[in-house]
């Protein structure tokens, strides 16, 4: 079956409306995942065993269980405790939650590579907690991982057509729509992997431009 | 108490079909394994090729394959190929698109480690008259192979996590498995908790491994510098 590309035009304000859907995802999970990983990362320097253990366990058995399992977990167990939340919240907490814990390791590094004197100078001049962390630690902790964190947004990006499998109509589901309903695969599908690639690729492009700039200067 | 006995019979009984949708997983990712290593080397190997060509080529199957996720591409083999006359079967697909996918991933190891041996080890093998074929199987690809071993096993962590998305291809792996475990029994929460369990059981040892790997390759490298 030759690539029909009438059809494909035809299709293609079908999947951007999804494309919609995907950026939603993304940058909503890509935010849940910012917030989330400093919580995981500051319940790692906590003083209680508790959160220290937490934060091991928590990021082990993310990064150890594949996401299209942790998608299931959030749509189809939280209801069972009362927790009922449309597909795409589900989707972008379980983007959210996954992420988590790799940002919470870049964090992580970040901080480590924030020299002691910083942390000392912060203390002597009596900064109070919060002060430190967002004034002093942040800023110098996050510049450096930047591009790492962008990367990850890419990746984030790229993976939201798992997101279909809980019946969410981003493009890689809109896609799977057409192709059910009009028994085409080619076009949809094709045009589904052409789209991923025009943003991915300029994107990590930019990445790896401000990677090798940051590392000149 | 009584709970606790209900539930672990509960999981009991769900658990030799669990065992067995883990076996297809276990077979899938060992397969998948095997051909991203292949991948890896070969498109490693080529984006260091003297030869332009192939150093283009290498670097835009690279683009492509971690430009779109590995879901599309099991998608687009699955449906896509068999309108070309090329037909495979539900397992292979999924063998071939892991295979693809993390072997470009893979490249990415055995082309920084290759890069990463010191240009005085290849000076010295040209100076000892060293055909390059010699230099490369013997001087070089050695000390790469260290360095890359710890992570080969987180590729391998990763392969086993990715073969979840073949359940969405028809293949009853374990995630598949929990499906259908679920429309027999309604055991929705216990089903998916065991099954993090399982995949839990599995990277675990490969865990050990990637420390195992990274101590012994920091340790033998260290020896190294200190016998030169």
């Amino acid at each position: 079956m030759p690539f029909d590309f009438g059809f494909a035009l035809s299709i293609l304000p079908i999947l951007l409306k999804g494309a919609v859907v995907t950026v939603i995802a993304t940058f909503g999970g890509f935010a849940g995942a910012l917030v989330g990983g400093a919580v995981v990362a500051a319940a790692n320097r906590s003083r209680l065993l508790v959160l220290r253990l937490f934060a091991r366990v928590f990021v082990y058995v993310v990064r150890n269980t594949p996401l299209l399992v942790q998608l299931y977990f959030v749509f189809y167990v939280l209801p069972g405790f009362g927790i009922t939340i449309d597909a795409l919240a589900a989707g972008i907490l379980g983007l959210s939650i996954h992420y988590s814990a790799f940002t919470a390791e870049i964090y992580r590094a970040g901080i480590g590579a924030v020299p002691r004197g910083q942390f000392e100078a912060a203390d002597a001049l009596g900064l109070n907690l919060w002060h430190k962390w967002v004034l002093v630690v942040a800023p110098q902790a996050i510049r450096p991982v930047l591009p790492v964190l962008g990367n990850y947004l890419i990746g984030m990006f790229k993976e939201t057509p798992i997101l279909a499998a809980i019946t969410i109509i981003e493009l890689f589901g809109a896609a799977q729509d057409i192709a059910g309903k009009t028994y085409r695969y080619n076009e949809p599908y094709t045009l589904v992997a052409v789209i991923f690639l025009l943003i991915s690729i300029p994107c990590s492009l930019v990445v790896r431009r401000l990677d090798t700039t940051r590392g000149r200067a | 108490m009584t709970d606790v006995v209900d539930v672990l019979t509960r999981a009991g009984a769900l658990l030799p079909l669990l065992a067995q949708g883990a076996l297809v997983t276990l077979e899938i990712a060992a397969m998948s394994l095997v051909a991203a290593i292949l991948v890896a080397f070969v498109v490693g190997t080529a984006r260091l090729s003297a030869i332009s060509a192939i150093r283009v080529a290498a670097l835009v199957f690279l683009e492509i394959f971690r430009g779109t996720s590995l879901v599309v591409q099991l998608f687009f083999f699955y449906f896509i190929l068999p309108l070309h006359d090329v037909r495979l079967s539900a397992e292979a697909t999924a063998v071939l698109a892991i295979g693809l996918n993390l072997g470009a991933y893979g490249s990415e190891i055995v082309r920084s480690a290759i890069k990463s041996i010191g240009k005085g080890q290849i000076e010295a093998a040209l100076s000892l008259s060293l055909p390059r074929w010699i230099t490369f199987s013997r001087v070089i690809l050695p000390q790469a192979l260290m360095i890359m071993l710890p992570s080969f096993g987180n590729l391998a962590i990763e392969i086993a996590k990715a073969t979840a998305l073949v359940s969405l291809i028809t293949i009853t792996d374990l995630t598949q498995t929990g499906h259908n475990l679920i429309t027999a029994t309604g055991e929705t929460s216990l089903v998916w908790l065991i099954i993090l369990l399982i995949y839990l059981l599995i990277n675990t040892p490969l865990n050990l491994f990637v420390s195992w790997a990274e101590k012994w390759a920091s340790r033998s490298r260290r020896g190294k510098s200190n016998a030169v």
